[in-house]
């Protein structure tokens, strides 16, 4: 790898010749590097890693906006555990923010408070890392997604999506932990929400409740738990699960797309050193500075505006952060009555049955990667990263499940539908109820149906070529249009992908059917049945035959 | 690292793609055909401007190192506008200022340094892709050898394997060593016995009505038709541990013409002249609920929305609620003032799993 440096380097690069004489700037920059490298071996790491080969896609983007804000939030936390109070001690707040002057309020409010008004760049930090925390929760998701519609938690890399699917929870606690720390009105309102769901669970829950807020909600202790969750608990296991994703990503290479050159045995792209290099720490300044220019210049959660918690007042529209919207969409989605009362105990059906249905749609994101492998049975390694289209079935469920998060989303602001748009709230909540069902199987067929149409015109254009909008007068009198055929490069693109069948039902060794086989064939025949090949050599030269 | 990368190569047009090992594995249902089309290689390299012309080189190096200095420029800015820029106490405006100009300065210097590291790589380092093997994921038949051969040695020298009652005992201790950390948590909670807790309010017979969150008592007299107070036990602000209570305590007191009011017979006396009161707490997730409608008499939860009709018993129309409301049976004490008959008669607040 070393010897190739000197081999994949094109002959005329500016500056690259190398003066015979070391300068001083070089000869320090080899003494340093002897020196750690006989105390390290770090060379060997150099090595592996120096010129590793990153492909290029925006879309590989995602994770690394998801990284870089990552960042952001631990840099910007630091600076806030410097002057935020993790306590619920009374005292009257006496800070700059004149109109809650005098009120009582908890230390950790007002120290929150202090760090808005009292702090010079206080307010900045905290919104820097409101909108970074923010922007990773909806970096993960948007990453996840991606992750999911092309294929790229197939073989060898299951492992490596359910290490991030835990990451995404864990930013979502994070999230909700760091959301109610300054203990004001609306996160204490989501704390009592909380609580409210934790009461309704069978047998354990009271207790849980009692637990966790040392007695009565919200009691003095929620707040300097949840700060060391948020600031040492979660963040570890964070960065520990972090650490893994990035060593399998290292092991695993990252996958590529479909492209003329690029095949599941290479990896084209850019070399780390330097040019990834330079890209990826550049983007991550890039990053940074979005962040901080939104700090400066959005408002994010003003808690002086909302006041400090008090369990009586609630202002009309409350809504928790947006990626918490969908839990609260399935508890206002419940149908009315389903709580009963059964041998002296109570049954809060109308909070355990979201919480069924929540824990049921995050399992299957989890488990999804062994449902597709089981299906199809392919043992093979995966590297390319698949077009959405030439996997239809997979991207008609993804499409199904982003309805179906969507509605509970969307479900969240029911009431805000309804005040905006002049609806009444039974009608918008009705409405939702309808599209917990309806949305996602419309979403499934009408995905179908876009994909099989776009495999359907990626074949006809691989076979026939492009409308050139030529008419040509033929000797005997015919008129034709001409096609445009495709180069090697572009037709590669349109043709290269896996065709899967569905599977025949056979006997095992022992002449029996078994019923696992069974379903995974009714499985895979719901999976492929529609399939469409991608077009073969043969195909085309019929199709030349015929034409001339 | 056991996978070693035999050597990358510059992406050249055309390149042949390389098939570098002979396993297979199981490709399930998948289609394979003969004739599928054969990978074109890659396609030529596109040299870009800066490849081409040394003048548009030389004037990305001019942007890259100006991108520099103005980052320099940024932090610098940042560092002045914290002086510049103090905060006053209630003046809202300086606390957008100092806000703004810090973020400004920190955001270009910031921003400087990565839209200069991208725009260099981008024109100005190399510009082809290369290639880079990929190889397969599990170990070659030698490592995995090897790896088997480690743990039949450990198995062997540690007898672990055959010393059945070494390893059994060990399995337990092990798995009942981290049973003491669940009790420990035990503490988190004290060990009165929530229900009891949650089934006691301040309410009791004589506790006046007091307003949220001033305290003062409330005479019948005042309370105009179709107005609402916001209302806790009198002495409630006075307790240490107000907010717990008040989280259970708080009501809303309405008056309705008596006539709307369809009470249950059992509760004909808890209401005085129209006027009624009902816990303020949600028997949803216990949210306050805070919104009342004057023409229709309802109650409306603003977290999920839960619908509770005053004039019948505050029972639920809409929403994920199911319990109505808790009433508090009232009355006036000698001087005019609205006191409460006794406490609630169920439970305030969410649901639980004790509750009957």
């Amino acid at each position: 790898m070393t010897t190739a440096d000197t081999t994949d380097r094109p002959a005329a690069v500016p500056g690259a010749v190398a003066a015979p004489v070391a300068s001083r700037g070089q000869r320090f920059t080899g003494a340093a590097a002897n020196y750690i490298d006989e105390r390290t071996s770090i060379s060997g790491a150099v090595r592996e890693l120096g010129r590793k080969v990153f492909p290029d896609h925006w879309s590989f983007m995602l994770g690394e906006v998801a990284l870089y804000s990552f960042v952001v939030i631990l840099l910007t936390g630091t600076f806030l555990t410097f002057f935020y109070d993790p306590s619920m001690t009374e005292v009257e707040y006496d800070g700059s923010y004149v109109p809650l002057k005098g009120l009582e309020m908890s230390a950790a409010m007002a120290s929150s408070l202090d760090i808005s008004f009292d702090v010079r760049g206080g307010l900045l930090m905290r919104q820097v890392h409101h909108w970074a925390a923010l922007l990773f929760v909806a970096s993960i998701g948007l990453h996840m997604l991606r992750v999911f519609f092309t294929g790229a938690f197939r073989k060898p890399r299951e492992i490596n999506w359910v290490i991030g699917f835990v990451l995404f929870i864990l930013a979502m606690a994070e999230g909700f932990t760091g959301y109610s720390l300054p203990d004001d009105l609306l996160s204490g309102n989501g704390l009592r929400i909380i609580d409210g769901m934790v009461k309704g669970l069978p047998l354990i829950g009271t207790w849980i409740s009692w637990l966790l807020f040392d007695g009565e909600f919200p009691g003095t202790a929620v707040i300097p738990r949840l700060f060391t969750l948020h600031i040492l608990l979660l963040p570890a296991i964070l960065v520990a699960a972090l650490g893994v994703h990035m060593l399998l990503l290292i092991i695993n290479k990252h996958t590529q797309f479909a492209g003329p050159g690029r095949t599941n045995e290479n990896v084209v792209g850019i070399p780390i050193m330097p040019t990834f290099a330079a890209k990826g720490g550049g983007f991550f300044f890039i990053v940074f500075g979005i962040l901080t220019l939104m700090g400066a210049f959005f408002t994010i959660n003003p808690i002086w505006a909302y006041g400090p918690y008090d369990p009586s007042p609630v202002s009309a529209g409350t809504q928790p952060d947006w990626y918490i919207g969908f839990a609260d969409g399935a508890l206002r989605l419940v149908p009315p009555g389903l709580e009963f009362v059964l041998f002296d105990r109570t049954f809060s059906f109308n909070i355990i049955l979201p919480v069924i249905v929540l824990t049921g749609f995050i399992a299957l994101i989890a488990v999804y990667p062994f449902i597709e492998a089981w299906v199809t049975g392919d043992k093979r390694e995966h590297h390319i990263a698949e077009r959405p289209r030439n996997s239809p079935t997979r991207t008609s469920i993804g499409a199904a499940g982003i309805t179906f998060y969507m509605v509970l989303f969307v479900a969240a602001s029911s009431d805000l539908i309804a005040t905006h748009f002049g609806l009444s709230i039974e009608g918008v909540i009705h409405t939702m109820q309808a599209l917990f069902f309806i949305g996602p199987v419309a979403a499934f067929f009408l995905t179908k149906r876009i994909c099989l149409g776009l495999q359907k015109k990626d074949r006809e254009i691989a076979l026939h070529g492009i409308e050139s909008g030529r008419i040509v007068r033929l000797p005997g009198g015919e008129y034709i249009e001409v096609h445009e055929q495709l180069d090697d490069y572009e037709r590669w693109r349109l043709v290269s992908y896996l065709d899967y069948k569905p599977l025949m039902i056979r006997p095992d060794h022992r002449g029996r059917i078994t019923l696992a086989q069974r379903a995974r064939a009714a499985v895979s025949s719901w999976f492929f049945e529609d399939r469409i090949s991608p077009p073969t050599t043969t195909e085309v030269e019929r199709q030349h035959a015929g034409q001339h | 690292m056991a996978q070693h990368d035999t050597g990358e190569t510059p992406a050249v047009a055309g390149s042949a793609v390389e098939k570098s090992e002979p396993r297979r594995d199981h490709p399930g249902t998948a289609v394979e055909v003969s004739d599928a089309f054969v990978n074109p290689g890659l396609p030529p390299h596109r040299p870009r401007v800066t490849d081409l012309d040394p003048k548009k080189d030389a004037q990305a190096e001019r942007r890259v190192y100006t991108l520099f200095y103005i980052s320099i420029i940024g932090s610098v800015l940042a560092i002045a506008a914290y002086g510049a820029f103090p905060l006053e106490e209630g003046n809202m405006s300086s606390v957008r200022m100092n806000n703004a100009f810090l973020g400004l300065g920190i955001a270009l210097g910031l921003l400087g340094i990565g839209v200069g590291a991208v725009y260099w790589a981008k024109t100005l380092m190399r510009g082809d892709e290369i290639v880079e093997l990929r190889h397969p994921t599990r170990g070659t038949d030698t490592t995995r050898a090897r790896a088997v051969e480690v743990f039949t040695l450990g198995n062997e020298e540690s007898g672990i394997g055959r010393r059945t009652l070494i390893r059994n005992t060990l399995i337990g201790a092990l798995i009942a060593t981290p049973l003491p950390a669940i009790v420990l948590f035990r503490d988190l909670g004290p060990t009165s016995d929530p229900v009891e807790a949650l089934e006691t309010t301040l309410w009791e017979k004589n506790v006046r009505l007091v307003q949220d969150p001033t305290g003062a008592p409330i005479r019948a007299s005042d309370l105009t038709l179709g107005s609402v107070v916001h209302v806790i036990p009198e002495g409630l602000n006075e307790l240490a541990h107000k907010l717990e209570e008040k989280a259970k305590a708080a009501v809303l007191l309405m008056r309705l013409k008596p006539e709307d009011l369809n009470e249950l017979p059992e509760r004909e006396s808890w209401s005085y002249e129209g006027i009624v009161a009902y816990s303020k707490i949600c028997t949803h997730v216990g949210c306050p609920v805070a919104l009342y409608e004057q023409q229709t008499h309802h109650l409306l939860c603003p977290c999920h929305q839960s619908t509770f009709d005053v004039t019948n018993h505050c029972e639920v129309i809409f929403g994920p609620a199911k319990r109505p409301l808790p009433q508090l049976p009232i009355t006036v004490d000698a001087d005019g003032y609205l006191i409460a008959q006794s406490g609630f008669h169920e439970p305030v607040g969410p649901s639980y799993w004790e509750r009957s």
